[in-house]
């Protein structure tokens, strides 16, 4: 005998493997397609939800194309002027402490105009979690030049590829939080596959866990692409993530104690 | 019986914030406002009233320090001299914008540039008419005194509050240098967190399941929504116009001719009132206690029974225009200012009043 099995079968609570995290807002993002902003937003929702913190989270959002991160994931945000998020972050857990207080940077923010602002929060060790978005470019102004912009890749203000003779070499920030003192947890992670996500989720998860442990500062780089902003389809985009910004950025803990 | 104690102006600000229940110093060292952080970190307040004290990694990193306690709805301030304060300009003009109490210290000393660690007073335009960018207003509380510096950090908490905007207290090289008795006032507590949610339900406290988020941020892409954002703020302002307007006269009933001077430069033009008297000459004084809001109105409501103003400054003619503002050519307005750390003496100010009348 033939049955047939209608939708309504399967939408069942006990067959739900995943939905959108209740901490993300239902506003739709401004970034572009493909931008990696979007899916690390998504994990840092879902790791507050897991933790129960969402009451007890306070977020800090840089200038860039992440300014409105306040927009979409649903805690209590301070908006930073450009590059002095971790200023913001370190007022704001000391005198809160009890509390979870996190910085999302982008490259342009955390290695450019606020390396004075990261290194000396770090350095302290402030219980704060930092998330460093790299993906070598100024986004939201347009494709500019940053300090983490690899060698030969053209940009905006480095339209025939940037020489180090003109601009230095690119800037390995992560690596000189590393041997700051403060930092408990140093690592590097990219979220453009699925396998590539969960080690990233499980990091910033990590990150949370060190401040309520009083452990310092946790810095986790997002090794991420600019569809936009490289001139490429979010597909090739990543492709040329891999093949280009992994060996410069290579993936892993760079520091865990 | 009320509690005295000799203290240098810049030590009673230390003091002050502690006994007040101020919740976070954040600052960084420059002449000639350094006894501040270093009072504060003698007294260790933090074992006492839980006041958290920390040194920042620059002026730039402490006003935006400020940014993030102000958010969470605490009594927040630091202090700073000159050059500071212009790097604290762009961190200003966002606590402003985003509508942030707190309390800044400016212990003004000689400019341009690195200039000199003796006292000035040519930071009034920076402190009066927006350091940073954009359309704002700072309240602008000008001390004469180490007493005045003590009282004026828990009125400047009180009207950053009370407006949700950057309080700053002018105060110059002499006030914050000099030793005077200060009486301590009664203490205040510190606020309690359940407290800080109730006053300041704008604050970043954690979003409870009650209430939606709260975001702090002085970005509003939508030119409508900006321009409202404006109007909200020149409101506020207006408001302070009419009602926070703070001033002393001294002499001025009977006066024909009158000295406007504030912060130390008043303290020596009291004297040259005396002097004037002595000599039969009906010179009042005016001190502008809140530069913002600007006494304009008492200006005007004296120009009628005047002969001539003259606007006292250790900077090279700052105020004055705000005097002018006020008196719109109906009277001389004259000016006389000294520069590069020196303050005139009562007699110096009296020879330049006469100079000037006389001409």
């Amino acid at each position: 005998m033939h049955t047939t099995m209608d939708i309504k079968d399967i939408i069942k609570p006990e067959n739900k493997v995943y939905s959108k995290s209740s901490v993300l807002l239902d506003n739709v993002m401004h970034y572009c397609p493909g931008c990696t902003h979007g899916t690390v937003h998504k994990l840092i929702a879902e790791v507050i939800e897991e933790m129960g913190i969402q009451d007890n989270t306070i977020g800090v959002s840089p200038v860039g194309c992440s300014v409105f991160a306040y927009n979409y994931i649903d805690i209590d945000w301070q908006q930073a002027a450009h590059g002095r998020a971790p200023a913001l972050a370190t007022a704001t857990k000391r005198l809160y402490p009890d509390k979870y207080v996190f910085a999302y940077q982008g490259d342009g923010d955390l290695a450019s105009i606020g390396t004075a602002e990261i290194m000396h929060a770090c350095n302290r060790g402030e219980n704060i979690v930092v998330i460093f978005i790299n993906n070598a470019i100024y986004g939201m102004t347009g494709g500019q030049m940053a300090p983490t912009t690899l060698i030969g890749m053209k940009t905006a203000t480095s339209p025939y590829g940037r020489r180090e003779d003109l601009h230095g070499k690119p800037l390995k920030i992560t690596n000189l939080i590393a041997q700051l003192e403060g930092t408990c947890f140093v690592t590097r992670h990219s979220v453009q596959n699925a396998a590539g996500a969960r080690k990233a989720k499980r990091a910033i998860r990590k990150g949370f866990e060190n401040s309520a442990k009083k452990k310092g500062t946790s810095f986790i780089e997002i090794v991420s692409s600019c569809n936009s902003g490289w001139k490429l389809s979010p597909v090739k985009a990543n492709e040329w993530m891999v093949e280009n910004m992994f060996p410069s950025y290579p993936l892993g803990d760079l520091k865990d104690i | 019986m009320a509690e005295y104690i000799l203290m240098k102006g810049n030590e009673a600000i230390a003091i002050s914030a502690i006994r007040n229940g101020c919740d976070g110093y954040f600052g960084y060292p420059i002449t000639p406002q350094s006894e501040v952080m270093e009072t504060l970190m003698v007294e260790e307040p933090w074992d006492s009233t839980g006041m958290v004290v920390l040194q920042a990694e620059s002026e730039t990193s402490s006003i935006n320090m400020l940014y993030g306690g102000a958010s969470c709805g605490k009594k927040v301030m630091t202090s700073s001299s000159s050059p500071g304060i212009s790097l604290m300009a762009e961190g200003l003009s966002y606590l402003a914008g985003a509508e942030l109490p707190c309390l800044v210290v400016n212990v003004v000393r000689g400019g341009p540039g690195l200039g000199t660690i003796q006292p000035g007073q040519g930071d009034y335009f920076q402190a009066c008419k927006g350091c940073g960018h954009g359309d704002y207003k700072l309240i602008v509380l000008a001390p004469n005194s180490a007493q005045e510096m003590y009282d004026f950090v828990d009125l400047g908490f009180e009207l950053a509050f009370k407006y949700r905007n950057p309080a700053l207290i002018l105060s110059d090289g002499v006030i914050g240098q000099m030793m005077e008795k200060v009486e301590l006032r009664k203490e205040k507590p510190r606020w309690t967190n359940e407290e800080i949610k109730k006053m300041s339900p704008w604050a970043t406290t954690g979003k409870t399941p009650d209430r939606k988020q709260n975001v702090l941020t002085s970005l509003a892409l939508d030119a409508a929504v900006h321009e409202a954002l404006n109007h909200r703020l020149i409101e506020k302002y207006k408001k302070m116009e009419e009602e926070e307007v703070r001033f002393e006269n001294y002499m001025c009933d009977d006066a024909e001719h009158l000295i406007v001077a504030y912060g130390s430069m008043a303290r020596v033009c009291e004297n040259t009132i005396d002097l004037a008297r002595k000599e039969g000459i009906k010179l009042g004084l005016l001190r502008p206690i809140t530069l913002f809001p600007y006494p304009t109105k008492e200006i005007q409501r004296l120009v009628p029974q005047l002969k001539t103003v003259m606007s006292v400054e250790l900077s090279a003619g700052q105020m004055v225009e705000d005097v002018r503002l006020a008196v719109n050519g109906k009277i001389p307005v004259n000016f006389y200012g000294r520069l590069g750390g020196i303050v005139p003496s009562p007699e110096e100010v009296f020879e330049a009043f006469k100079k000037e009348i006389n001409k």
